[in-house]
């Protein structure tokens, strides 16, 4: 065993991989950093106040006496300007026989809602009394919050790089080194060099995808409502599918810059349209095909779909053809192309 | 005369428009080193690749061990010990590790500690390949081609960068490899590396081997035992009388410098002293060498080795 090819083989990938830092932090690292940041930055602030603007004395006082509203009492010139820079998002401007005017950006949903509030404000503080007297029971759901949205993703972008990383940098290096045509020289069985890259993805899996799951469990409590092993299946699914386009994309490219720019080419669409930061049904409709078949969007669909709503793999049926699809042809392809010097 | 390890006929090799290999022959026999040896891009290593089944032949026949890559490759592939021109191998890999995965591909052969020792690794046996010089990288790779225990050893250029130390260092590795019995295939476009270490050599230009024989017998068959060279700087000499001076067999001109070659050194020399002398040009050097492969080759095609 200990003297055996394929273990060789896959001793030197981990050896490769763990004297490299680099390699270490952009894989298991990094992506727990970037899941945390935002987190932080994107989480759900209970009782959340809108900041707004008034530019009279008495417009101020009737804004302060509602709880939702910080009013900042500015002149003209200095509302505009922390309007624009986004330190409010709204300004009350007194108009003619006592009318007001807002002004505001409604492309932007914080300050539409402000905007709602700030009337409300205005016409209660006038001395408006609601026909209807309505009670709120506030339920905050794990799994409606952004951060419940982003791990799933992470997990799918930390599938997508590792595969392409993994493999492309690794093959292509020892191409142009000419020391795959030294292997080939050697009795070692062809299948032998792919397969221990194939070996060291099974083996990196647990780790690549256990901590940024984890992480989010225990520190955000991000529910896993799906099956765990429907959950690894589809890691595993989604490891080969992008180790596949890996393969394919070294399978020709003598030099690291001539990969690196495929590479780019074939991730960049994904990083944008596959909803790993916010979600891919925002593009227009005639679009959504292409977005939804693409591989990035399959994984992440499915991740979300068995950690979030706890989805089982019968009715991920669409994403699940994605990914097979694209492993098929992309392998296939691979073998076909692949260049031993 | 025993089965020959190695034996190409009429072997022919195209890419694009240029002719690499033109109908090359080669014999190599068991326990011999035969050196192939002649200019960068005279197909040496389009040849050696394919005896080494990397590159596919257009035509012609190659005979590896008494087999053939069609039908024999993975028995092959564990007989023969293979050291590529330019192979860099794994930077983050120590050199046991590297010897012990070549190893791991081999049936059988000698522990990666004893091919360490082979090529006197021993010292630098844990040390990162990022971190050795050219020449323990070149000896490394050497291991490297000796862990199958292979019955046949091909060398691509093995001391083409090295410094001269380094380069020494190598010879007496390949001369005790020799004595160890072992067959081995060189190419190299160093004329003393040829004639250092190979019992036969092939001069191979323009992808055919334009002869073949000992070095010694190379040597005697341009007819002369010594080289001498001359110049006079940028003036013209008139050559007739020289041509035709006691001990002198021949007379060429490469980038202004007058090479006559001479059976006898102590008459050539002086009657090339005394013409000059008749001719008014002031000798700006001389010198004189016993003949080399190298003017075996300068004889045969015209130009330097290394400038060809």
């Amino acid at each position: 065993m200990r003297n055996g090819a394929l273990f060789q083989l896959i001793l030197l990938r981990f050896r490769e991989f763990i004297r490299e830092p680099e390699a270490v932090f952009w894989n298991l690292a990094f992506p727990v950093l970037l899941a945390g940041g935002l987190g932080v930055a994107f989480r759900d602030q209970p009782a959340d106040v809108f900041h707004v603007a008034a530019v009279t004395q008495q417009l101020t006082q009737s804004l302060k006496q509602d709880k939702e509203l910080a009013v900042d009492e500015l002149s003209p010139e200095a509302a505009i300007t922390a309007l624009r820079t986004g330190k409010v998002v709204l300004i009350a401007e007194p108009s003619t026989n006592g009318a007001v005017t807002f002004r505001y950006d409604d492309t932007n949903p914080v300050a539409r809602n402000a905007r709602l509030i700030v009337d409300r404000a205005l016409q209660v503080a006038a001395g408006r009394t609601d026909p209807v007297t309505v009670s709120n029971t506030i339920l905050r759901e794990p799994g409606s919050r952004y951060i419940d949205f982003l791990v799933p993703g992470m997990v799918g972008l930390g599938l997508l790089n590792s595969g392409m990383w993994g493999l492309v940098f690794s093959i292509v290096d020892t191409r142009r080194r000419k020391l795959l045509k030294r292997l080939v020289a050697t009795p070692m069985p062809r299948h032998y060099y792919l397969l221990s890259f194939l070996w060291w993805r099974l083996i990196l899996l647990p780790l690549e995808v256990g901590i940024p799951i984890g992480f989010g469990v225990l520190l955000f409590g991000v529910p896993l409502r799906g099956s765990i092993i429907e959950l690894l299946l589809l890691c595993l699914l989604g490891a080969f599918t992008f180790g596949s386009m890996g393969l394919l994309i070294a399978s020709r490219a003598q030099t690291i810059e001539g990969a690196s720019g495929i590479m780019n080419i074939v991730q960049l669409p994904m990083w944008i349209v596959s909803g790993v930061f916010f979600s891919a049904d925002r593009f227009p409709a005639f679009v959504q095909p292409i977005v939804k078949a693409l591989p990035l969007t399959a994984i992440n669909d499915a991740l979300r779909a068995n950690m979030l709503q706890g989805a089982s793999l019968s009715q991920l049926v669409p994403q699940l053809t994605a990914l097979s699809v694209c492993l098929l042809v992309c392998f296939t392809l691979a073998l076909k192309l692949f260049r031993w010097r | 005369m025993p089965p020959a390890a190695l034996r190409v006929s009429d072997l022919k090799k195209s890419y694009k428009d240029v002719q690499a290999v033109n109908g090359l022959d080669l014999e190599v026999f068991p326990g011999e080193c035969f050196g192939l040896l002649g200019p960068n891009g005279a197909g040496k290593t389009t040849t050696i690749e394919i005896c080494e089944g990397l590159t596919e032949p257009d035509s012609g026949v190659v005979e590896v061990l008494g087999l053939s890559w069609k039908t024999n490759a993975p028995e092959l592939r564990q007989r023969l010990g293979i050291q590529l021109q330019e192979t860099q191998l794994s930077d983050k890999l120590t050199v046991r590790e590297t010897v012990e995965l070549f190893r791991s591909f081999f049936r059988e052969g000698p522990t990666a500690e004893d091919a360490i020792a082979l090529v006197q690794l021993q010292e630098k046996r844990d040390a990162r390949v990022g971190n050795l010089s050219g020449g323990q990288k070149q000896r490394l790779a050497l291991s490297c081609a000796l862990v199958g225990n292979p019955d046949l050893l091909f060398l691509d250029e093995p001391t083409t960068g090295l410094d001269p130390q380094a380069r020494r260092q190598l010879w007496d590795l390949i001369i005790q490899f020799k004595k160890d019995g072992r067959t081995i295939v060189l190419t190299t476009h160093y004329m003393d590396e040829a004639q250092q270490l190979c019992e036969r050599v092939a001069i191979v230009d323009h992808g055919k081997a334009i002869a073949r024989g000992t070095p010694r017998e190379l040597i005697a068959s341009i007819g002369v035992q010594h080289v001498v060279e001359f110049s006079v700087g940028d003036q013209a000499v008139d050559l007739s009388h020289l041509e035709r001076a006691p001990g002198v067999r021949s007379v060429t001109t490469v980038d202004r410098t007058v090479q006559l070659q001479v059976t006898e050194l102590h008459s050539a020399v002086p009657a090339v002293l005394a013409e000059l002398n008749r001719q008014g040009l002031p000798l700006t050097q001389l010198s004189t060498h016993s003949a080399t492969l190298e003017d075996v080759f300068v004889s045969l095609t015209g130009r330097h080795l290394r400038d060809a």
